[in-house]
C-alpha cells in the first residue's frame, strides 16, 4: 500500500481532533494561533529515538509517527553530540522511505528502494520477483552444496573445519546484534573469507 | 577514537591530516568550533585544500601517501628540540626498555633485522626486549574446576635504564629512546619537504604548533580517517600518530588522544564484532592452524603475563560458552574445534584476496551484507569479471546495489546468458524499521528503537539470517553431510515468544551466567553487570567481552529503555534525570547511554595525571587521587581499586592491557616495522625512497598479483586519490535514491588543477577520460585552485581528486566506477586497499 499525504490524516482525522484541542488548551495563545490545523504536522504522533546511518558520528534522531508511518524525522535536540543537528545526508534520511511522487505531489514509498525479494537465474537477462521461503530454500541449498563439496577438516594433522569457497562481505550497515548473528552463522558453516567495511 | 566526538572542545591544538572531516563527519565541525573558540589552534594537512581546510587557522599541503615522512620529521621535530613531556615518557612508556642487540634498521636497504627471505617476513622477536628476569605467572583461579588446563606464560622482568637522560649508562645506545632518535634523525625538515612537496616555512610552523602541545597542561588532538589508513602502509601511517602523542603526553589526557573518525554507521561494532578473517570479538585472535591449532595453545600464548589481559582465558571460554551451550565442556575444550581455523594461507580470504579466489573458480558462494564491494573494492573491473564465476550470490540491501546486478552492468550487456551465477536480492528494513544497538567512533553504544513496520516485504537482517540459519540446521539434520557437528551444536537461541528478537542477542553480548539448562528463547538470564564477572570455568557466556555492562539491568531483561545504553542524562534503574550530567566539565556525559569498555569515555585516562595521581592540567580532571581516594569524572582505566579499598598511584599503571604496562614507542605487535618507516606508495612518481633503499614496503601485501597490473611513472605521471562529499555516501546506493541528495550534488566529477587543466586543454565542466592500466572511466572535470601542484624531489607533481560515489544503477544519478583505476594492494596488518595514492593520466574525452 502507498500512503499518501492524504492518506495519513485521513486515517488519523478522529485523533487529530482531539490531540488539537488538547494543544490549544495548553499551549500560548500566539504559539495556538500560529497556523491552521493542516499545518500542525506533529500533531498527535508518536516518537521514536534512533541514530543515524551515515558516518559513526552516532547522531541521534527523532522520528515521529502517526498510524503507523513516519511523519517526520529531525535531530533530537537532546542528544549531546548533534544538539538537535543533522547534515545534509542525516536530514535526508526520511526519503530512504517516504518521498515526494514529483507528479502527483503526494507522499508516497521511495520507488527507487527494493522492497520485494529477487532472484535472477543462470544465464538471465533480468530479475524475477520470488517469495522469502522459495527464496531461503534454495539459498540453504546452495550454501550445502558448496560447504559439503568443499569443506577441508584438517591440514597440516590439525583439525580446521573450513570451506575456501564461501565468503561474507559487510556488517558495517547493521546494528551489533546482526552482525553478531551474521558472524556466528558464517564461523559455523566453516566460513574464514568474512570481511567488512572496516577495510573500503 | 580513544577519546569521543564531545571530547574535541578540550584541544589546545587540534590536527586534521587524512581526514577532510568537515565534509565527511560534518558533527565533529560543531566540537573542533568549540575548542576554537575556546582559543585552540586548528592545523590541516591534505593533499586538497579542502573544505576543512578552509575554515582552519594553519594549512599545509601534502604529496598523497607521505605521511610516514611528515609525522617522522615531527617526531625528529620534537627529539632535537627536546619538546617531549618528558615525565609522561619516563613514566608511562617504554622509552626506557632495552631492546636485544638483534634489533638494527639498514637505510641502504630500507630493511629492518629479522628479515627471512623464503617467507617474505620478518622474525619480529629480533626487535624484542633484554630480559632480565621471569617469574611464574599463574594466579589461583587458573586452576579452578572447569578451566581448561594450560601453562601461563612467565612474567617478564625488562631491562631499563633509568631515564631516558641516563646517557652514560653504558647500555643507552639499546634503549628505545636512542633507538627512535637514531631513526627519525634522517628526517630532517629538508629530507621531509622534498619527499611531502611542502615548504620549510609552513611545514615548522605546522612542527611548532604541534609540538607546543608537549607542555604538560596542553593538549593535541589528531583526527583521521580513510585518507591516513588507505595505504598499503596505513596501519604504520596510524601508528606514528601514536607515537607522536605518547611524546607529547597528549594519548589519555582530554582534549588528547588518536582518534579514528570512522567511516560507516557500525564500522565500529563490525570491527568490534571482528567481522575480519583473524579476529575474535572484542579484539582477540580467532583460532589458527598456525598459531592456536588447540585451545591450550591460544590459552598458552594469547594472554598477557600481567596486566589486564591476564584475563583473556575468561573471555574465550565465555565465547565458546556463548556459542554452543551446554555442549561446550571442559572435556570437548569448550567446542574449540567445531570451530573453522584460519589456514595457512589465510591472507587471501581479505577483502582483496577473495576476488582472486573467484577469479581462479576457488570461492562459489559469496554473501554482501549491506555492502557494495562491486563498487567499492579496488580494481572493480577486474572484481565485477571474476564474480562471473560464482555459483551464487546473496546480497541484502535497501536498493539493488551494483553487486547484486554486476551481471547487469553495461560492459556485461553481451555475456550475460554466459554468467551463470544465481544472484538473490533481500529486501532490508531501514534503520528506523527494526531496533538494536549501534556505535559511533566514539565507542558509544546506542540504542536504536523501531519507529515503523518495514515497507512491503522487507526485513531486518536479523531475521533474514534467522531464517536462513534454521534452513541450514534443517537440511543438515535431515540429510547430513560435511561436519555437521559444527552446525548441530551451536546454540541458536534468541528468541521471544518464538520470534527472533535482538534482545536475547543483546544479553549476548553483555555477558549473562550460564549452566546446562539455559535457553534465552525460554527465559531471560541473569546478566552480569561487567566483564570483571566473567570466568574460565564455564559458568558465564558472553559473546564480546568489551560490551560488558551496557545491558545489565536484571529488573527486565527484555526492556531496552530501563538499560544503560538507552540512557539520557538518566539513571537506568530509576528513569531519574541525574543531578549532574557533566562531572567535570568535560562532555563526558557519564550517564548518556554506554561507552565501551566499562562506560570509560577517554581511554588510557591514567594518563592525564602525573606519577602522583595529579592531573597534568587542573581544569581537565579526568581522575585525580586526593591522597585518599581517586576522583573519577570518567571510568579509570586502570586497577583503581574500590571505593573502600582504593589502590594509591604507584600501583595503578596508565597502560595496563599492554603486557609491559607502558605504551610502546618500539614493538614486535606490527608485521612491517617495529619503528614506522616511509615508504613511497605503490604507484608513485618518483624514483627513488629519498630516505632508504626500498620504493615500498617489503611487506606490501598482493603486489605481485598479475590482476595489479602496475602502472609505470613515464606512462602514468599523475597521482589520484579518491574521496567523499558531504551529499553522498560511500558507493552512493542510500543517497543516489535521494532525490533531495541528488540536487545538492547531481553528478560525479573529478578536481583538477589549473595548471594541469591548462596543459591538457579541458577546460572547467569538460568531460575527460581517467585512465591507466586497469580501466579508463570517463567523469566531468572540475578546474579548480584547490588543488596545486607540488614540487616533489624538485620535479612538478600533478594531483587529481576523484569522488567515488556513483555506478551505472539509479535513475536519479548514474556515473563510473572510479575504483575500477584503484590498485589491488594492500597493508599487511589490517590487509586495506591503497586506494588514497596511485598513478594515472588524463585527457579530454
Amino acid at each position: 500500500m502507498e500512503l499518501t499525504r492524504r492518506g495519513f490524516f485521513k486515517a488519523s482525522a478522529l485523533a487529530f481532533a482531539g490531540s488539537m484541542a488538547y494543544e490549544l488548551s495548553t499551549h500560548s495563545t500566539a504559539f495556538a494561533i500560529e497556523g491552521a490545523a493542516d499545518e500542525w504536522k506533529l500533531v498527535n504522533t508518536e516518537e521514536y529515538t534512533n541514530i543515524c546511518c551515515y558516518c559513526s558520528g552516532g547522531c541521534g534522531l527523532i522520528c515521529s509517527v502517526r498510524d503507523g508511518e513516519l511523519i517526520n524525522l529531525e535531530g533530537d535536540p537532546d542528544h549531546p553530540i548533534n544538539e538537535g543537528c543533522l547534515c545534509p545526508k542525516g536530514a535526508a534520511m526520511f526519503q530512504l522511505r517516504n518521498i515526494v511522487d514529483d507528479k502527483t505531489g503526494e507522499i508516497i514509498h521511495n520507488p527507487e528502494r527494493q522492497t520485494k525479494p529477487l532472484v535472477r537465474r543462470p544465464g538471465a537477462s533480468d530479475w524475477e520477483e520470488i517469495s522469502w521461503d522459495k527464496m531461503i530454500k534454495e539459498i540453504a541449498r546452495h550454501v550445502k552444496d558448496t560447504r559439503d563439496a568443499t569443506f577441508i577438516t584438517e591440514e597440516d594433522g590439525v583439525t580446521c573445519n573450513y570451506t575456501p569457497a564461501i565468503g561474507s562481505m559487510g556488517g558495517s550497515q547493521q546494528n551489533s546484534e546482526e552482525e553478531y548473528l551474521i558472524l556466528k552463522t558464517m564461523r559455523s558453516l566453516g566460513v574464514v573469507a568474512i570481511d567488512n567495511q572496516a577495510r573500503v | 577514537m580513544t577519546g569521543h566526538y564531545c571530547d574535541l572542545k578540550n584541544a589546545d591544538v587540534l590536527l586534521s591530516c587524512g581526514s577532510n572531516n568537515l565534509e565527511n563527519h560534518p558533527v565533529s565541525s560543531k566540537w573542533v568550533q568549540r575548542a576554537l573558540d575556546a582559543g585552540a589552534t586548528w592545523i590541516v594537512v591534505d593533499p586538497r585544500y579542502t573544505r576543512t581546510a578552509s575554515q582552519a587557522d594553519i594549512y599545509c599541503p601534502i604529496r598523497s601517501g607521505t605521511d610516514i615522512a611528515f609525522y617522522g620529521g615531527l617526531i625528529n621535530y620534537i627529539i632535537e628540540n627536546r619538546l617531549e613531556q618528558t615525565e609522561y615518557v619516563n613514566e608511562y612508556t617504554n622509552a626506557t626498555y632495552l631492546i636485544k642487540d638483534t634489533y638494527d634498521f639498514d637505510p641502504e636497504t630500507g630493511f629492518f633485522s629479522g628479515w627471512i627471505e623464503e617467507k617474505h617476513k620478518y622474525d619480529t622477536s629480533m626487535w624484542g626486549y633484554q630480559i632480565e628476569s621471569e617469574s611464574d605467572g599463574s594466579q589461583p583461579w587458573m586452576s579452578a574446576p572447569g578451566v581448561p588446563e594450560y601453562t601461563p606464560k612467565s612474567i617478564k622482568k625488562i631491562k631499563r635504564i633509568e631515564s631516558i637522560d641516563d646517557t652514560s649508562n653504558p647500555d643507552y645506545d639499546h634503549s628505545v629512546w636512542a633507538i627512535m632518535k637514531k631513526h627519525y634523525s634522517r628526517y630532517t625538515i629538508d629530507v621531509v619537504c622534498d619527499i611531502c612537496g611542502m615548504d620549510a616555512e609552513t611545514l615548522e610552523l605546522v612542527y611548532k604548533t604541534y609540538a607546543s602541545t608537549g607542555a604538560p597542561e596542553k593538549a593535541g588532538t589528531i583526527l583521521y580517517a580513510l585518507g591516513q589508513t588507505q595505504h598499503h602502509y596505513g596501519s604504520e601511517n596510524t601508528r606514528i600518530m601514536t607515537l607522536v602523542q605518547l611524546l607529547l603526553g597528549n594519548a589519555g589526557v582530554a582534549g588528547g588522544g588518536v582518534n579514528a573518525l570512522r567511516g560507516e554507521p557500525n564500522v565500529q561494532g563490525g570491527t568490534d564484532m571482528a567481522m575480519l578473517v583473524y579476529d575474535w570479538p572484542g579484539y582477540l585472535k580467532w583460532p589458527s592452524v598456525e598459531n592456536t591449532p588447540t585451545l591450550r595453545k591460544w590459552l598458552e600464548t594469547q594472554p598477557n603475563a600481567q596486566g589486564y589481559y591476564v584475563n583473556k582465558p575468561k573471555f574465550i571460554v565465555s565465547g565458546l560458552k556463548e556459542w554452543y551451550g551446554k555442549n561446550a565442556q571442559v572435556e570437548n575444550d569448550y567446542g574449540y574445534d567445531w570451530l573453522p581455523k584460519v589456514p595457512k594461507n589465510g591472507d587471501i580470504y581479505t577483502t582483496i584476496g577473495t576476488f582472486e579466489l573467484m577469479d581462479q573458480g576457488i570461492m562459489k558462494g559469496y554473501f554482501a551484507w549491506g555492502q557494495n564491494p562491486a563498487v567499492s573494492d579496488p580494481n572493480a573491473k577486474f572484481n565485477r569479471n571474476a564474480m562471473c564465476n560464482l555459483d551464487w550470490l546473496v546480497v541484502a540491501d535497501w536498493v539493488v546495489t551494483a553487486t547484486a546486478s554486476f551481471w547487469d552492468a553495461p560492459d556485461m550487456q553481451d555475456r550475460k546468458k554466459d554468467i551463470k551465477t544465481e544472484v538473490y536480492f533481500m529486501p532490508a528494513a531501514l534503520i528506523y524499521e527494526k531496533s538494536g544497538t549501534i556505535l559511533n567512533s566514539g565507542r558509544w553504544m546506542q540504542w536504536r528503537q523501531k519507529a515503523v513496520e518495514p515497507v512491503d516485504q522487507a526485513k531486518p537482517d536479523y531475521e533474514m539470517c534467522d531464517m536462513l540459519w534454521r534452513e541450514i540446521v534443517n537440511l543438515y539434520q535431515d540429510e547430513g553431510g560435511a561436519c555437521p557437528e559444527a552446525i548441530l551444536n551451536v546454540k541458536w537461541d534468541y528468541y521471544v515468544d518464538g520470534k527472533i528478537d535482538p534482545r536475547p542477542v543483546a544479553w549476548a553480548l553483555n555477558g549473562y551466567k550460564i549452566d546446562d539448562s539455559t535457553n534465552l528463547g525460554a527465559a531471560a538470564p541473569e546478566l552480569l553487570d561487567s566483564f570483571t564477572g566473567l570466568a574460565a570455568d564455564g559458568t558465564t557466556a558472553n559473546a564480546i567481552w568489551i560490551y560488558g555492562g551496557f545491558y545489565a539491568n536484571n529488573a527486565d531483561p527484555y526492556d531496552p529503555s530501563i538499560q544503560r545504553i538507552s540512557r539520557r542524562h538518566t539513571n537506568e534503574k530509576t528513569g531519574q534525570l541525574v543531578p549532574d550530567k557533566d562531572p567535570g566539565g568535560l562532555g563526558l556525559y557519564p550517564n548518556w547511554a554506554f561507552s565501551w569498555p566499562a562506560n570509560r569515555r577517554v581511554i588510557y585516562n591514567r594518563a592525564s595525571a602525573d606519577a602522583n595521581g595529579k592531573p597534568w592540567n587542573p581544569n581537565r580532571v579526568l581522575v585525580e587521587w586526593t591522597g585518599e581516594t581517586w576522583i573519577r569524572n570518567d571510568v579509570p582505566d586502570f586497577a583503581w581499586g574500590t571505593v573502600d579499598a582504593p589502590n594509591p598511584p604507584e600501583k595503578c599503571t596508565a597502560f595496563f592491557m599492554k603486557d609491559e604496562e607502558h605504551a610502546n614507542f618500539v614493538t614486535t605487535g606490527m608485521k612491517d616495522a617495529p619503528l614506522p618507516e616511509h615508504y613511497e606508495p605503490f604507484e608513485t612518481p618518483v624514483e627513488k625512497n629519498l630516505l632508504n633503499g626500498s620504493i615500498n614496503s617489503p611487506m606490501i601485501k598482493f603486489a605481485d598479483n598479475e590482476s595489479v597490473k602496475k602502472g609505470d611513472r613515464k606512462q602514468y605521471p599523475i597521482v589520484a586519490t579518491t574521496y567523499s562529499i558531504t551529499e553522498h555516501w560511500q558507493t552512493g546506493a542510500q543517497t543516489r535514491m535521494c532525490p533531495v541528495l541528488d540536487e545538492i550534488q547531481p553528478r560525479q566529477y573529478i578536481e583538477i588543477s589549473e595548471q594541469l587543466a591548462k596543459e591538457k586543454g579541458i577546460a572547467n565542466g569538460d568531460d575527460v577520460i581517467v585512465f591507466n592500466n586497469r580501466s579508463s572511466v570517463k567523469v566531468s572535470a572540475l578546474v579548480t585552485k584547490r588543488i596545486q601542484p607540488l614540487k616533489v624531489h624538485g620535479e612538478t607533481v600533478h594531483l587529481i581528486g576523484m569522488l567515488h560515489h556513483w555506478d551505472w544503477t539509479n535513475r536519479y544519478s548514474k556515473g563510473e566506477v572510479v575504483n575500477e583505476l584503484t590498485p589491488n594492494v594492500g597493508d599487511p596488518n589490517s590487509y586495506i586497499p591503497e586506494y588514497k595514492a596511485f598513478l594515472v593520466d588524463v585527457k579530454k574525452a
